[in-house]
């Protein structure tokens, strides 16, 4: 058993933190108050090739494991949990699963794109009526000819409007559940995708969260990932390691609220109750860690690592939210005024409770693994 | 022990509660997104009476009742937080004048806040001084039949719209707390300059400000108390201001506790309504278990307000506690239950959660409430 990172894993670790404490950070502010999308600080990181961090050298990234994607996330986060999230969708759901289910035109033609940030990923499951049931699913991949036309409508999904890919599960066969859902490659360009509502949200404002909607949009069979009715599949895995990206976005906010608190009690002074506070805060974040890197750690290994994807997204993004609020119940007034990271802290760690499969959808998933039989 | 409310005050929350439906929640995402006083709020409650409830009849008001007021706080911030402040904070800027104000000054300084003529607030932090309120460093210097005030305060609910500011300042610096004197500040005659503070996480409605007073003169007629005699009263108001916010937190836990019933008794997953699952009524059973003990603990200390119960600062002090608390677990929760929708504007729910934060703040933070509790507990 070792629990230090290994020195490449430190190394790139101490790059990302200078990135996003240099060109990161320094935007937060401004992006959560004005609700604009955080393109400098995206193109900071797709020039230090954060946004191939998962795709393999020959097409581009950087040929890097889950831990390393999980503490990318976490240190963007630790300085925009919005810039975090952008990268953290495109790496993961928007670009895993061309490198887990694509075939080699698919991945040759997609990869480098996304690998370089030419491409942003997005990924558009959620529809109105089809949340945590996400079998249930209505839009429609009709076959004509030799490609598909997908009619419907997908809600919540992050990088509209900025993304140039979207990776679309829609219904081919006649089966309503799981087995009649398909995967597909959409371009942002193509004739019949249209940007709907925009949503305007408790936080992440920097990150653009809105309606897809496809209106006979052709695809060619070509951009069908994965069989007809492996959707489901292609799905739930790309939502495993997700939960690994949400993970270290929650240890980011997390962190820099324990540092935040850390500085303003030192240099407000402090009474036993603050400082128990801040010890369960920094044990929490600590503990959610070690759990988030043990979820990468067996992902990166291709071990099984459902239940503990499912657990760390729990765990970090329940921690997340305590830390967040009792961060701002150190600072008082203060935090809560404008100006204060600490209020902005609150509101997006509201969201990682809520996405990537809300943290019900996790306890199902936990039980029924601890449940199965064998 | 029971509340019963009386047949009168029924008959106010229900007017309220009417009021709010129809009038104040059309408005409270709106006001919200704005981050404008709702000054057409503040009239619609000055018109029908609501700003005359902290007062007695003999002081130009309805009712004088910390639990009447209780009861109007909770049903406003079910809607509202930002439009229950207006009856809150009236309440709290009048409370120095009814605790500690001479027949005279209760007769002359009330009756046009009763009315909603003009609009009271309460000056109290400072910049430097916030749970610390004896550090305080706004002097109030005598000059013959006037104080003259300087100094800063900061974080003043309604600071920016009063008419009538109630200001404790140090008249003898050298006696720490013992050396704080209280004021009542009319707009017209003692002006004050105002700067508001934007973007706040919550309550965007309720203008919150910081205050400078430079040579502000003020007669000593409107001083409250004996000299020296201002920390006492801001304490004894905060004994009666603190159940209010715990009314406050009350309604907004069930605000967004009904919204969030309603939603998961509709919304469908898995072929089924949500709340037919397990692990979503065990959310909702929690949440209301909550609410129903804070609710509880808020009446028996408007209560123990009312009747001037020895034990009033403790208790006050855990309604305060324990039902803002709560509001920010419910809250929270009901975000949760509606999904991506909790989490947008075009749903109330995230709005409560950002209200419910600042009741564990302000009127002493919660931190401070365990401070008081447990000096009470162990004098």
């Amino acid at each position: 058993m070792d629990l230090e990172l290994a020195p490449e894993h430190a190394s790139f670790r101490a790059g990302v933190h200078e990135l996003a404490q240099g060109a990161v950070q320094p935007l937060a502010a401004e992006v959560d108050r004005d609700h604009r999308f955080p393109q400098e600080a995206i193109d900071a990181a797709a020039q230090s090739g954060l946004l191939g961090v998962l795709i393999p050298r020959r097409y581009g990234g950087a040929g890097l494991d889950a831990l390393a994607f999980a503490i990318c996330v976490e240190e963007l986060a630790q300085a925009c949990a919005s810039t975090a999230v952008i990268v953290d969708v495109h790496t993961s759901v928007g670009t895993e699963p061309i490198l887990l289910f694509g075939d080699d035109d698919q991945k040759s033609r997609w990869l480098p794109r996304l690998a370089t940030g030419e491409l942003l990923g997005a990924f558009a499951l959620t529809e109105p009526a089809s949340g945590s049931d996400a079998a249930s699913l209505t839009t429609t991949a009709r076959r004509n000819g030799d490609g598909y036309v997908l009619n419907g409508t997908k809600v919540f999904i992050t990088n509209i409007g900025h993304a140039g890919l979207y990776v679309v599960f829609a219904r081919t066969g006649p089966d309503e559940k799981a087995a009649g859902v398909t995967a597909f490659l959409v371009p942002a360009d193509a004739r019949g995708v249209r940007v709907g509502q925009v949503f305007h949200k408790m936080g992440l404002h920097g990150s653009p969260t809105g309606e897809l909607i496809l209106e006979d949009v052709s695809v060619p069979a070509a951009n069908r990932l994965g069989a007809e009715g492996q959707g489901f599949t292609v799905a739930m895995r790309a939502l495993d390691s997700g939960r690994i990206g949400i993970s270290g976005q929650a240890l980011g906010i997390g962190q820099a609220a324990v540092d935040e608190t850390r500085a303003l009690m030192r240099d407000r002074g402090h009474d036993q109750g603050d400082d128990f506070t801040l010890a369960d805060m920094a044990t929490r974040v600590e503990s959610a860690r070690l759990l988030a890197y043990q979820a990468a750690w067996l992902c990166s290994r291709g071990l099984p690592f459902t239940r503990q994807a499912s657990m760390s997204k729990l765990h970090c993004t329940d921690t997340t939210m305590q830390v967040a609020l009792d961060a701002l119940q150190i600072a008082g007034t203060e935090g809560a005024a404008s100006g204060s990271p600490l209020e902005r802290h609150v509101r997006d760690a509201k969201a990682l409770q809520i996405y990537e499969g809300s943290n019900q959808v996790q306890r199902i998933v936990i039980a029924r693994d601890l449940l199965r039989a064998g | 022990m029971d509340f019963e409310f009386s047949a009168e005050q029924v008959a106010i929350r229900d007017t309220i509660r009417e009021l709010v439906q129809d009038r104040v929640s059309p408005r409270a995402a709106e006001i919200d997104q704005t981050g404008e006083y709702p000054k057409d709020i503040e009239k619609l409650f000055a018109d029908n009476g609501i700003l005359g409830i902290p007062f007695p009849e003999e002081y130009g008001g309805i009712s004088g009742s910390s639990v009447t007021i209780c009861m109007g706080i909770e049903e406003i911030a079910k809607a509202c937080a930002s439009s229950s402040l207006i009856l809150a904070v009236q309440a709290l800027g009048s409370y120095p004048i009814l605790v500690a104000g001479s027949e005279e000054q209760k007769k002359r300084l009330c009756p046009p806040l009763a009315s909603g003529e003009k609009v009271a607030a309460y000056a109290l932090s400072e910049p430097d001084s916030g749970s610390d309120a004896a550090a305080m460093k706004t002097f109030a210097k005598k000059h013959g039949h006037e104080y003259v005030l300087n100094g800063t305060k900061q974080f003043i609910t309604h600071g920016s719209i009063a008419g009538t500011l109630v200001v404790f300042a140090q008249t003898d610096p050298g006696a720490d707390h013992r050396g704080i004197s209280a004021f009542v500040l009319e707009r017209e005659t003692s002006p004050w300059s105002v700067e508001k503070l934007e973007h706040k996480l919550g309550i965007r409605g309720s203008p919150t400000a910081q205050i400078v007073f430079q040579d502000v003169k003020v007669p000593a007629a409107n001083r409250l108390g004996e000299e020296g005699a201002g920390f006492k009263i801001a304490l004894a108001v905060l004994d009666r201001s603190r159940p209010g916010i715990g009314a406050q937190a009350l309604g907004i836990a069930e605000g967004a506790f009904d919204y969030a019933f309603n939603y998961v008794k509709e919304r469908k997953q898995f072929g089924q309504p949500i709340a037919s699952f397990q692990g979503i009524q065990f959310m909702l059973a929690d949440m209301a278990t909550q609410i129903e003990a804070a609710r509880h603990l808020v009446y028996r200390a408007a209560t123990k307000a009312d009747v001037k119960a020895p034990d009033l600062t403790k208790v006050a002090a855990m309604a305060k506690l324990f039902a803002s608390d709560m509001a920010m677990r419910v809250t929270t929760d009901c975000v949760q239950l509606l999904g991506g929708y909790g989490y947008i504007s075009d749903y109330p729910v995230e709005r409560m959660m950002r209200d419910a934060k600042i009741t564990q703040i302000y009127e002493g933070t919660n931190q401070i409430q365990r401070v008081v509790i447990a000096r009470a507990l162990l004098r």
